[in-house]
C-alpha cells in the first residue's frame, strides 16, 4: 500500500517535463496535499457519492480510456461518444492537465508515469471520508460490476469486495456481473452480508414465472430533512450477454413502464428527490430519461464512460440529469442537490478522478486488503513475461491486451481465427512492466472462462460479427448491449457501422483470400455462455504462452477498415 | 416471492404451461377449446396469407392496441407477449410473428364483453416483427414491434 512520497513524485514529474511533455505545474493541481483537486465545497443539502464498475480493483492501477468510442445515429458527436481532444474541448478541460490524463488516452504512457496510478480502495476510502466529513449523511452509491474483475474476487466468490464495500460504507447498490456468481450466491450476500447495511435494489428483475419482484425496487432515505429515493436498475440484458443458466428463474429487461410506476410510487411515498442507480449503459440511460418522467438524476455505469459533466435531458416532467462515472475505481462522482420547500432548486456535479498518489491510503482499508490478498500473494505475483509495449483493452474494435489474448489462443490452440469478447474492463500495463498472473486475471477473471476451439462456416462467422456489431451500432440504444465489438484475430474485415444488420460486415479475408460462406474454419474463443461448455480456463492458455515467450513485443492490432466514420469525434 | 404458490404450480405438470398461455382473466379454457380451429390461417407460411385467413386483409394501425414485447428476447424459445386492446367492442386478438415458419401464433376470441387482454409465450427462431391484430365491430386493427433474437455473449 505504500504510495510514493511527495519528493519522489515531484522528481518524476520534473523528469516528465524535461522529456518534452508539457504538464501542469504541480501547484495548479496538487497544492498542499492534493487539495487543489479535491477541495470541493459542499453545496445544498442532499449529497450523493457514486462509483461504478470498479470491477473488483482493490489496488491502484493504470487504466487507459478509449481512442475509439464511436457514436452513430443521434449519438454521433455527443457525450459519451467523444474521445481525446474532442472530449477535452467539449468539457473545457485543459490539455496536459491531470484531469486530461484522467479522462482521455492522450499522451497516456508519459502522463501515467508522471501522475501515477489511479484508484485503489484504500485511497478511495480516504476520499469518501474527506467528502463525507463536509457532507453530513451523504449516501454512497455503488452502481455494480463490483464483485467481478480480479483474481481475488473470483477466488473468494466476491467476498473480498463485499467486505471492502461494507467497510467503505456503501449504502445502496445495483448489479450486473454480480449475477455471474449465480442467483444463489447473490441472494446469500444480499440476505446475509448486506442485511441492515447495504440495500441491493433492482426494479427490473422479476421472477420469470409470475413476475414477482426479486429485490426491493428502491430505497427511501431521509437526508437532512429531505426524503430521497434511490431506484435500482440492473443491466437489462444480463441473461443475454452473460450466461442465462446462472439466473434461470429471473427475467430482466429495460422495463420503462415499471420504472415509471416505481418513480410514481416513490413520489407518492413522499420522495422529494428521485434518482436511479443504473447499470443500463449511458446511451440507454439517455433514452430512458427522455421517456420516463419524474427522475431527477440517473447515475449511470456499465458503458465505462468517464463523463465530466451531466447531460441534461428534457422530458414531459421537466428534466433529468444523466451521468456516467467511468470504471475500475478511477472516479468518484459527487452530486449535490439544493432542495428547498420540497423542490430541487439547483445542483452541482463533479466527477473526481481518484489519484492514488494524492490521497494517502486509509489504514483500516489497507489492512483489510492486505489480509484478503495474503493467502494468494505468491500466485498473484508470479511474473509471466515482460511487455515491451503498452497493453490496454478499451476501444470499440480491439485493444493490445485482447490482441495478446488472441495471439496466444490462436498459437496454442492451432486456430485460423480468434474471437475474444468485447469486455470493457481490464487494467493497463505500461511498456517495460512485468505481466503478473494478477494482471492476466484482470483481463480474464470470469466464472465461465473456458477456452473453446470450434469449426465454424464462413456464414456462421459473418452471422456472429453482424450480431455483435448490431449490439454496438444499432441506432436505437434500447437494442444496444453496452459491450464493444468482438475482437477478431487472424481474419481481416471491413465494417460500416451506419449500415443495417447483415450489411455492416464486409470483405472478410483470411491471409488475403475472401472467406467462403460454405467453408469451415477453426475458430478459437473463450467465455461461452451456453450451459455445460467445457474447456481449459483461458488464463492457463495465455499464461503458458507468456511464460514461453518471456518478452512480449508490441502487438500489431487487427482492426477492421471503417466506412463512413471520417470526422466522427468518437475516433482519434 | 410467493414460494408456496410456485411449488404448487410446479408440482402440477400442466399448470405452468396453462398459466402462461391463458392469462386472460375472463377467458375460460373451455371457451378456447370450443372455438373453431382456423386451419387455413394457422397453417399459412407467410403473414399476408395468415392475415387473409383470419379475414383481416390489411389492418389499420391503432394506438389503442397495446403490444408489449421485449426489445431483445432473453430466450427465443419463450418470448413473453402481452396484448391489451382499448378499442371498444374488441372481439378477437391475434398474434403473428412474421419470420416464424407459421406466422400466426395465437388467436383469442372474446365473448360477452370479456376484457380483451392476453399474455402468451411465443417461440421465435430469429429476429422478427411481432404483430398484434384486433377485431372490433367487424374492422381490423394492428400494432407491431421488432423483437431481436441474438446469439448472446460478449456483453460489457
Amino acid at each position: 500500500m505504500s504510495s510514493m512520497n511527495r519528493r519522489e513524485f515531484l522528481q518524476i514529474l520534473a523528469a516528465a517535463s524535461a522529456a518534452g511533455f508539457a504538464l501542469d505545474a504541480p501547484s495548479v493541481w496538487a497544492a498542499g496535499k492534493g487539495d487543489g483537486l479535491y477541495d470541493l465545497k459542499k453545496f445544498g443539502n442532499v449529497h450523493l457519492l457514486h462509483f461504478t464498475d470498479c470491477h473488483a480493483q482493490l489496488m491502484p492501477i493504470h487504466f487507459r480510456e478509449p481512442s475509439v468510442n464511436l457514436g452513430v445515429g443521434d449519438a454521433m458527436g455527443k457525450a459519451p461518444h467523444l474521445v481525446g481532444e474532442h472530449l477535452l474541448k467539449a468539457f473545457g478541460i485543459k490539455p496536459g492537465s491531470i484531469e486530461a490524463h484522467a479522462f482521455t488516452y492522450l499522451n497516456f504512457e508519459k502522463a501515467a508515469k508522471a501522475y501515477g496510478k489511479i484508484g485503489g480502495f484504500a485511497h478511495l476510502a480516504t476520499l469518501v471520508k474527506r467528502l463525507r466529513a463536509e457532507r453530513p449523511n451523504a449516501l454512497l452509491l455503488d452502481g455494480g460490476d463490483t464483485w467481478q474483475g480480479s483474481a481475488t474476487a473470483l477466488w473468494t466468490k466476491g467476498q473480498d469486495m463485499v467486505d471492502a464495500c461494507k467497510l467503505l460504507g456503501v449504502d445502496i447498490m445495483a448489479g450486473h456481473w454480480e449475477f455471474t456468481l449465480g442467483d444463489k450466491r447473490v441472494l446469500e450476500i444480499v440476505e446475509k452480508d448486506f442485511k441492515g447495511k447495504i440495500d441491493f435494489v433492482a426494479q427490473n428483475i422479476k421472477t420469470s414465472d409470475f413476475g414477482d419482484k426479486v429485490f426491493e425496487p428502491f430505497s427511501l432515505r431521509d437526508m437532512n430533512g429531505v426524503k430521497v429515493a434511490v431506484i435500482g436498475q440492473a443491466f437489462p440484458y444480463t441473461p443475454i450477454a452473460n450466461p442465462r443458466w446462472m439466473v434461470p428463474d429471473w427475467t430482466f429487461g429495460i422495463q420503462d413502464d415499471n420504472m415509471q410506476k416505481t418513480v410514481d410510487e416513490a413520489r407518492s411515498k413522499g420522495a422529494q428527490v428521485v434518482v436511479v442507480l443504473s447499470h443500463n449503459g449511458m446511451d440507454v440511460d439517455l433514452k430512458m430519461a427522455s421517456r420516463v418522467n419524474g427522475i431527477d438524476a440517473i447515475l449511470g455505469g456499465h458503458t465505462h464512460d468517464g463523463v465530466p459533466a451531466p447531460v441534461v435531458v428534457k422530458n414531459r416532467g421537466g428534466q433529468t440529469l444523466v451521468t456516467n462515472a467511468g470504471s475500475n475505481g478511477k472516479f468518484l462522482g459527487v452530486l449535490d442537490f439544493d432542495v428547498r420547500n420540497g423542490k430541487i432548486s439547483d445542483f452541482r456535479y463533479k466527477l473526481l478522478p481518484v489519484f492514488s498518489n494524492l490521497l494517502p491510503a486509509d489504514a483500516e482499508m489497507a489492512a483489510l486488503i492486505d489480509k484478503v490478498r495474503a493467502p494468494y500473494k505468491d500466485k498473484l505475483g508470479e511474473k509471466l513475461a515482460v511487455s515491451e509495449g503498452l497493453l490496454y483493452r478499451r476501444g470499440n474494435f480491439n485493444g493490445s491486451w485482447d490482441q495478446l489474448i488472441l495471439d496466444a489462443m490462436m498459437e496454442v490452440q492451432g486456430a485460423d481465427i480468434g474471437f475474444s469478447p468485447g469486455f470493457r474492463w481490464g487494467t493497463t500495463i505500461l511498456p517495460g512492466q512485468a505481466i503478473t498472473f494478477e494482471h492476466l486475471m484482470d483481463q480474464t477473471a470470469i466464472t465461465y472462462p473456458s477456452a473453446t476451439l470450434t469449426e465454424m462456416s464462413g456464414e456462421q462467422i459473418k452471422t456472429i460479427l453482424e450480431d455483435v456489431g448490431d449490439n454496438l451500432f444499432n441506432p436505437d440504444p434500447y437494442y444496444q448491449q453496452g459491450g464493444d465489438m468482438v475482437r477478431v484475430g487472424g481474419m481481416e474485415y471491413t465494417c460500416d457501422p451506419n449500415a443495417k444488420i447483415g450489411r455492416r460486415i464486409q470483405d472478410m479475408r483470411l491471409a488475403g483470400k475472401p472467406i467462403d460462406a460454405g467453408k469451415s474454419y477453426k475458430v478459437a474463443g473463450w467465455a461461452p455462455v451456453a450451459e455445460g461448455a467445457k474447456g481449459e480456463p483461458v488464463w492457463d492458455i495465455v499464461a503458458r504462452y507468456l511464460r514461453d515467450k518471456k518478452t512480449i513485443t508490441p502487438r500489431k492490432l487487427n482492426q477492421p477498415k471503417l466506412i463512413g466514420m471520417k470526422g466522427n469525434p468518437g475516433i482519434a | 416471492m410467493n414460494t408456496t404458490r410456485r411449488t404448487v404450480l410446479k408440482s402440477a405438470t400442466a399448470g405452468s404451461v396453462l398459466a402462461g398461455l391463458i392469462a386472460a382473466g375472463a377467458l375460460r379454457p373451455t371457451q378456447v377449446l370450443a372455438a373453431e380451429w382456423n386451419k387455413a390461417a394457422f397453417d399459412a407460411h407467410d403473414t399476408a396469407s395468415a392475415l387473409k385467413g383470419i379475414g383481416a386483409g390489411t389492418p389499420m394501425d391503432s394506438k389503442d392496441l397495446i403490444l408489449k414485447v421485449p426489445d431483445i428476447a432473453e430466450n427465443g424459445a419463450v418470448v413473453p407477449v402481452d396484448v391489451i386492446s382499448n378499442i371498444p367492442n374488441t372481439t378477437s386478438i391475434s398474434i403473428l410473428v412474421d419470420k416464424n415458419p407459421s406466422p400466426l401464433s395465437a388467436s383469442f376470441d372474446f365473448a360477452n364483453g370479456a376484457l380483451p387482454e392476453v399474455s402468451a409465450r411465443l417461440k421465435m427462431g430469429q429476429t422478427s416483427m411481432v404483430k398484434a391484430v384486433a377485431k372490433a365491430d367487424g374492422k381490423f386493427y394492428t400494432a407491431q414491434k421488432e423483437v431481436k433474437v441474438t446469439v448472446g455473449g460478449c456483453g460489457g
